[in-house]
C-alpha cells in the first residue's frame, strides 16, 4: 500500500492539520510536513503506480519515473526551502494554500491520466492565487481575480482538449501526443500548457500577479507553476518544433521587458518568462540531450529563482518599497542579504561554479549539437541579458547605487537560512553537477567544464559586465509600468463595456423604437386579415359541414318511426325483394 | 568578512580598484580564451578567440537600447497611475 503514497496526499493531510495547530505548533509541521515528503522521495523508485477505477475509467493517480522524479525532487526541496522562508508569519491561510498549492503539483507531476491531471492542474490555480489575494489590498485582490479568470480559461481549454483527445483516441493516458498533430485538442491542451508556461503573448498574467503576492507567496509561485508547465510539456509534446519559436521569442521577450521595469518582482518575473523560454524551446528540439537540458534546467531554476525571489521579499519586508528608483544603498545594513542575493544571480547568469552553468549550457548545446545556429546566437544574447537585468541591474539599483537613506536591518533569522539552503543547492549543483545529472530522463553524456567552456562563458558575462557599467546611465529605471498583453482585459474590457453601453445599446434602442412604431401596427393589421380569414374561411368551413351532418342526422331520424309494424312491413318487404330478385334473374337467364 | 567584501563592491573609496581589477579579470579571460585549446567547434564563430567576449558586449549594449527605444517610441512605457 505505502509504495505509493502519493506525496501529494502527505501534503494534503498536512494542509487539513494546520489550522488545527497554533503558534510554535502550525510553524513547527509546515516546515516537519515537507520533510517527510523529502524522506517519502527517498524511496521512491521508477515504475511504482497507483491505480484506481472510477465509474469506468481507469484513473493513474500515481505513476514514477525518472521524469516525474526529477520534478517531484526540487518540488520537494522547494517546499523546504520555502516553508522555512515562511516560518515568522502568523497566518494560516497561506500556510494551507501554499501546502494544497505544492500538493497539487505533485500532483500533475505524478499523474498517468488527464483527469488527475485536470484536478491537480485546477487545485493548483485556486490555492495559488489565495497567496495573491492574502496580501489584502485592492491592487492584489484586483491582480488575483485577474490571475485566477487567466487559469480558469486555461483550465477550460485543457479540459475541451482532453475530452476531446479522449473521444478521438479512447486512450486518457498521459503520454507524447501525436494523434492528429496540429488538430484541435492537440492544439487546445498545447494552448492551456503554453499558458501555464508563462509563452507570450498568455504570459501577463505572470508579471502582472506575482508582484502582488505576499513576499512569502511569491517564492512558491516562482517555483511551481510555471515548471509544473514544463513537465507537462516535455511528458507530451516532446519535439513539437512550434515551441522552439515561441521558446526563443519568450527568452529575448523577457530581457526586453525587464530593462523597462521599475518594480523588484516584475523585473523577476520577466526573467522567469526568459529562462523559461530556455526549456520551452529545449522541449520543442526534443532529442535526448534537449529534454534533459530542460528537466535540468528546471531543476536549478526553481532553486535559484526562488533565491532570488527570496532575496528581494528580503528588502520587501524590511523596507516596505518594491520600486528600484526608491531603493538604494541598502549593501551598508544588508550585507548577508545581497551575498546571498548574488550567488541566485550568478546560478541564473550561468557563471561557472554555479547551478546554471552546468544546465542552462546543456539547453545551448543541445541547440548547437542540433545545428541550429540562429537559435544558438539568440539564446546567448538572452544570457547576457539575464546577467545584465538579475545580476547587474537588479542589485545595483537595490543594494547600491544611489543611496535612498533607508538602512534595513537583516530579515528574519529563518528567511536567511532559506536563502542559505538555497543558494547551498546552487553552489553544490555548480560543483557537483553529476549529482543533478544521475537524476535526470535520459543518460547525461556532456561535461560542462571544457576548457573553451569556461572561457566563453566569462568572456560572454564580464563584458556584459563592461557593457553595463559603460551604459549605466542609460539603465537608469524610470517612474513608469510597461504595458504588457494583459492591457487586452484590463482596459480592453473598459473599451469592450463603452462598446456595450454605445454602439450595442443604440442599436437596440432603434430596433425597439422600429419595432413599437411601424412594426407594432404592421403586426396589428397582419393580425386583423388573418382573423378575417379565420372567421369567414376556415370557421364557415367547419360550420357547413358540422351543419350538413346535422341535417343528414334530421333526414335520417325520418325513417326512424319507432312503431313496431313499420320495421316489420320493411322487413318482410325485404325479404320478398331476397326472393324474388333471384327467381326473375333464374328466369331471365337463357 | 562579508561585509567588507560586500562594502569593497558599494564603497566609492574603492571605485578606482574596482576598474583595475575589472579590467585585469577582462584581459586575462581574453588571454585565456586565445590559449585555450578548441578540440571540437561546432558553429565557425566558436573557434575565433574573444568572439564570445565581443559578443556578450555588442549583445548588452544592443539590449538595453533596443529596448529603451522600443519601450519609449512604442507607448509600452506609461506613468504608473494609467491603470487607475
Amino acid at each position: 500500500m505505502t509504495e505509493w503514497l502519493h506525496p501529494a496526499l502527505i501534503m494534503v493531510f498536512g494542509a487539513a492539520l494546520l489550522p488545527m495547530l497554533h503558534d510554535t505548533g502550525q510553524k513547527t509541521v509546515s516546515v516537519l510536513v515537507p520533510f517527510l515528503v523529502l524522506l517519502r522521495m527517498l524511496q521512491m523508485d521508477v515504475g511504482s503506480q497507483g491505480q484506481v477505477q472510477f465509474i469506468g475509467v481507469e484513473l493513474v493517480l500515481f505513476q514514477a519515473d525518472k521524469l516525474s522524479l526529477v520534478f517531484a525532487w526540487v518540488f520537494s526541496i522547494m517546499a523546504v526551502i520555502g516553508n522555512i522562508y515562511a516560518w515568522h508569519i502568523n497566518d494560516t491561510g497561506q500556510r494551507v494554500s501554499a501546502f494544497l498549492y505544492i500538493g497539487s503539483a505533485f500532483g500533475v507531476v505524478f499523474a498517468g491520466d488527464w483527469f488527475t491531471l485536470l484536478v491537480a492542474w485546477e487545485v493548483m490555480a485556486f490555492a495559488s492565487a489565495y497567496l495573491i489575494f492574502a496580501s489584502a489590498n485592492r491592487k492584489a485582490v484586483a491582480a488575483g481575480f485577474r490571475y485566477l479568470m487567466v487559469h480558469v480559461a486555461g483550465g477550460v481549454l485543457l479540459f475541451g482538449g482532453i475530452v476531446l483527445h479522449g473521444v478521438q483516441t479512447g486512450s486518457y493516458l498521459v503520454g507524447p501526443l501525436d494523434h492528429g498533430q496540429g488538430g484541435l485538442a492537440y492544439n487546445l491542451i498545447l494552448i492551456s500548457f503554453m499558458l501555464n508556461a508563462a509563452v507570450p503573448p498568455l504570459s501577463a498574467w505572470l508579471t502582472d500577479a506575482y508582484p502582488e503576492a505576499t513576499v512569502t507567496g511569491a517564492v512558491f509561485l516562482s517555483a511551481f507553476t510555471t515548471k509544473t508547465a514544463v513537465y507537462v510539456l516535455i511528458r507530451n509534446y516532446p519535439g513539437a518544433e512550434v515551441l522552439i519559436g515561441f521558446g526563443v521569442a519568450m527568452a529575448l521577450y523577457g530581457v526586453v521587458f525587464a530593462v523597462l521595469e521599475n518594480d523588484c518582482r516584475r523585473l523577476l518575473g520577466y526573467h522567469i518568462i526568459s529562462q523559461v523560454g530556455y526549456m520551452v524551446a529545449a522541449v520543442g528540439m526534443g532529442t535526448e540531450m534537449a529534454l534533459n537540458g530542460a528537466a535540468s534546467h528546471a531543476f536549478a531554476h526553481i532553486l535559484y529563482k526562488g533565491l532570488l525571489f527570496m532575496g528581494v521579499g528580503a528588502v520587501i519586508l524590511t523596507t516596505g518599497r518594491r520600486k528600484l528608483t526608491e531603493l538604494g544603498g541598502l549593501y551598508r545594513t544588508m550585507p548577508m542579504t545581497v551575498v546571498l542575493y548574488m550567488i541566485g544571480a550568478l546560478a541564473i547568469s550561468a557563471f561557472p561554479l554555479f547551478s546554471g552553468f552546468v544546465s542552462k549550457s546543456m539547453i545551448i548545446s543541445a541547440a548547437a549539437g542540433d545545428h541550429r545556429a540562429a537559435v544558438t546566437l539568440l539564446l546567448t544574447v538572452a544570457s547576457s541579458g539575464t546577467f545584465l537585468h538579475t545580476g547587474l541591474k537588479l542589485p545595483y539599483y537595490m543594494f547600491f547605487g544611489k543611496d535612498c537613506g533607508l538602512r534595513p536591518s537583516e530579515p528574519p533569522v529563518n528567511m536567511l537560512l532559506a536563502m542559505g539552503l538555497a543558494a547551498l543547492f546552487c553552489i553544490g549543483i555548480g560543483v557537483f553537477p553529476q549529482l543533478l545529472y544521475d537524476l535526470l530522463p535520459y543518460p547525461v553524456d556532456y561535461h560542462p567544464y571544457s576548457g573553451a567552456h569556461i572561457t566563453q562563458s566569462l568572456g560572454l558575462l564580464m563584458f556584459t559586465l563592461l557593457a553595463f557599467v559603460l551604459c549605466l546611465r542609460y539603465l537608469d529605471p524610470e517612474k513608469t509600468i510597461s504595458l504588457d498583453t494583459d492591457w487586452l482585459y484590463r482596459r480592453g474590457a473598459t473599451l469592450f463595456m463603452w462598446f456595450a453601453h454605445h454602439p450595442v445599446l443604440l442599436w437596440e434602442k432603434m430596433v425597439v423604437t422600429l419595432g413599437d412604431g411601424a412594426g407594432l401596427r404592421m403586426l396589428h393589421r397582419l393580425s386583423r386579415a388573418s382573423q378575417k380569414v379565420d372567421t369567414h374561411l376556415v370557421d364557415a368551413a367547419v360550420n357547413g359541414v358540422a351543419r350538413m351532418a346535422w341535417r343528414c342526422g334530421l333526414l335520417l331520424r325520418q325513417f326512424q318511426t319507432g312503431v313496431v309494424s313499420h320495421y316489420a312491413l320493411v322487413m318482410i318487404v325485404g325479404l320478398i325483394v331476397m326472393l324474388v330478385f333471384p327467381l326473375i334473374a333464374a328466369l331471365a337467364a337463357p | 568578512m562579508i561585509a567588507r567584501l560586500v562594502n569593497f563592491f558599494g564603497d566609492d573609496r574603492y571605485k578606482r580598484l574596482r576598474w583595475r581589477l575589472l579590467l585585469l579579470v577582462l584581459f586575462l579571460i581574453v588571454l585565456a580564451d586565445v590559449l585555450v585549446p578548441r578540440p571540437h567547434v561546432e558553429h565557425v564563430w566558436d573557434a575565433i578567440p574573444g568572439w564570445s567576449a565581443a559578443f556578450g558586449f555588442i549583445s548588452c549594449v544592443a539590449i538595453i537600447f533596443i529596448s529603451k527605444f522600443i519601450g519609449h517610441s512604442c507607448g509600452i512605457m506609461r506613468d504608473e497611475d494609467y491603470y487607475d
